[in-house]
């Protein structure tokens, strides 16, 4: 168990540094729709955070 | 004589236009028409429920909105030879890479508990028990892809897409007004006036239209199909030939439900088919069938979405020409998935309404992220070439990738708060 485990670590690093460099041109375009993205989650995750704390609050 | 000549040239031609399609159909037709999963029927049928035929008019926008979105995925898959969860790995690395993948596997999964939730409640009407139900899946799902052949599964899953137009049937046999349908269904209208819960209805349909895991399933099918540049225009015209019939597929339901049940809260696409029981047992029975069918097509779709992908980043051998000796994790990733989908459907007091719900919560954190990378890299002249999207493609896709944003994000929300627009 603890041996595959190593494995699968060390798959996931290597697929890592594989892709560590982002092949695609980094254009003025490309880093404001990345950008929008991150924003547009951190949203939506802070919405369904504070669901789950309605909902363990017993508040619909 | 020179006339007969002429016309048997032609015939002859566009014979050979048809063979070369049926070789090259496939990855469009299916993805398109198991995109009218358990979860899409439940909505249409709900829909006819609500509305009658007054938002046909708005299923026939969607026909555009669905083609425009996947044949870029064609165009992606037949030109990098790549999944588009490797594109999104190679493209903006590893931090989006993983963002994508996790978010694919968890989204996948929970909608195939959805998926085995529709086709257990419709057996459930013709008296199969449950694990029944999910038995004979789990074997029918590993008997199409031990077979070892991409073009087996491939043409299994084409009989079942056929399958899905029994509504065409049953539509016709509840003798729907053809007067009152064009009337209330083709001219654009808003019954009973915008207000939240059409809203709701509209977005619900839309969501139910692109689904995450269809982006990802198109593009792996395309690349393991082995579909090159030179396919690009049947692998186009096998997208639009699929998003008419999803189309066509949901109209009949509407016009099924929207004849029979108008008026009535319908809950799920099974509640449909109990009630549909009552007034004509074969449009009920059809009704069923038609949802088995559809959680099947879904099921297994997402669960080879969710392998593809795994198999593409992590560098195993992922493809459905390889026998379970050469592709031990892809299969073993496939049936693990599907397996312990269907169990949780089996345990006694499951939250399934809340699971089902929370679907759509979680899509809506993939789908906008997974469209945005594909305009992007579908703008990446390097890789694209003279495939890469042209101005025009680039307004109408941004404009159908953003509504599909804003609206999608709308409906997940509602979901959470299902007061928010009343």
């Amino acid at each position: 168990m603890y041996k595959r485990m190593k494995r699968l670590f060390r798959k996931i690093g290597e697929i890592n540094n594989r892709y560590r460099q982002p092949r695609i041109e980094m254009s003025k375009g490309v880093v404001a729709s990345l950008m929008f993205l991150g924003i547009y989650l951190v949203f939506l995750v802070c919405l369904i955070v504070y669901k789950f704390i309605l909902l363990v609050q017993g508040v619909q | 004589m020179n006339f007969f000549s002429k016309l048997y040239y032609k015939f002859r031609k566009v014979w050979k236009a048809i063979q070369l399609y049926l070789v090259i159909a496939g990855p469009g037709l299916v993805v398109m028409v198991a995109d009218n999963d358990a979860g899409g029927i439940t909505t249409y049928a709900a829909t006819g429920a609500k509305y009658g035929y007054n938002l046909i008019w708005f299923l026939l926008l969607l026909i555009p909105v669905a083609y425009y979105v996947q044949e870029m995925t064609v165009r992606l898959g037949a030109v990098t030879k790549r999944g588009l969860a490797e594109a999104i790995f190679d493209g903006f690395g590893a931090y989006w890479g993983w963002y994508a993948l996790v978010d694919l596997m968890l989204v996948n999964w929970l909608t195939l508990i959805t998926e085995f939730v529709g086709m257990t409640a419709a057996f459930r009407i013709f008296g199969v028990p449950p694990w029944v139900t999910v038995a004979g899946v789990v074997m029918l799902m590993a008997i199409m892809v031990l077979k070892g052949r991409y073009w087996t599964w491939e043409k299994i899953s084409m009989l079942f897409c056929a399958l899905n137009l029994i509504y065409i049937p049953a539509a016709f046999m509840v003798n729907p007004s053809l007067t009152e349908i064009l009337h209330d269904g083709i001219v654009p209208n808003l019954p009973g006036g915008f207000n939240g819960q059409l809203f709701f209805f509209l977005m619900a349909n839309i969501g139910t239209t692109i689904a995450p895991w269809m982006l990802f399933f198109q593009q792996s099918a395309v690349v393991d199909k082995g579909m090159q540049e030179k396919d690009i225009p049947w692998g186009k015209f096998d997208t639009l030939l699929g998003s008419v019939l999803t189309v066509v597929v949901a109209i009949f339901i509407v016009v099924v439900t929207g004849t029979v049940l108008k008026g009535v809260d319908i809950d799920s696409a099974g509640q449909a088919a109990e009630q549909l029981m009552v007034s004509n047992h074969y449009v009920g029975a059809f009704m069923a069938i038609g949802l088995f069918d559809a959680g099947l097509l879904g099921a297994i779709c997402i669960s080879l979405a969710s392998s593809w992908a795994f198999g593409e980043i992590f560098g195993w051998a992922h493809s459905l020409n390889q026998k379970i000796k050469q592709a031990p994790w892809f299969y073993a990733f496939y049936f693990f998935t599907l397996i312990t989908a269907g169990l949780v459907v089996l345990i006694p007091g499951a939250p399934l309404v809340l699971i089902t719900l929370f679907v759509q919560v979680i899509a809506v954190t993939l789908l906008p992220a997974a469209l945005v990378f594909l305009i992007l890299l579908l703008n990446d002249r390097k890789t694209m070439g003279d495939y890469r999207n042209t101005v025009w493609q680039n307004i109408s896709g941004g404009f159908i990738v953003a509504s599909i944003v804003v609206l999608s994000s709308l409906y997940g929300i509602s979901v959470m708060f299902p007061n928010i627009y009343q």
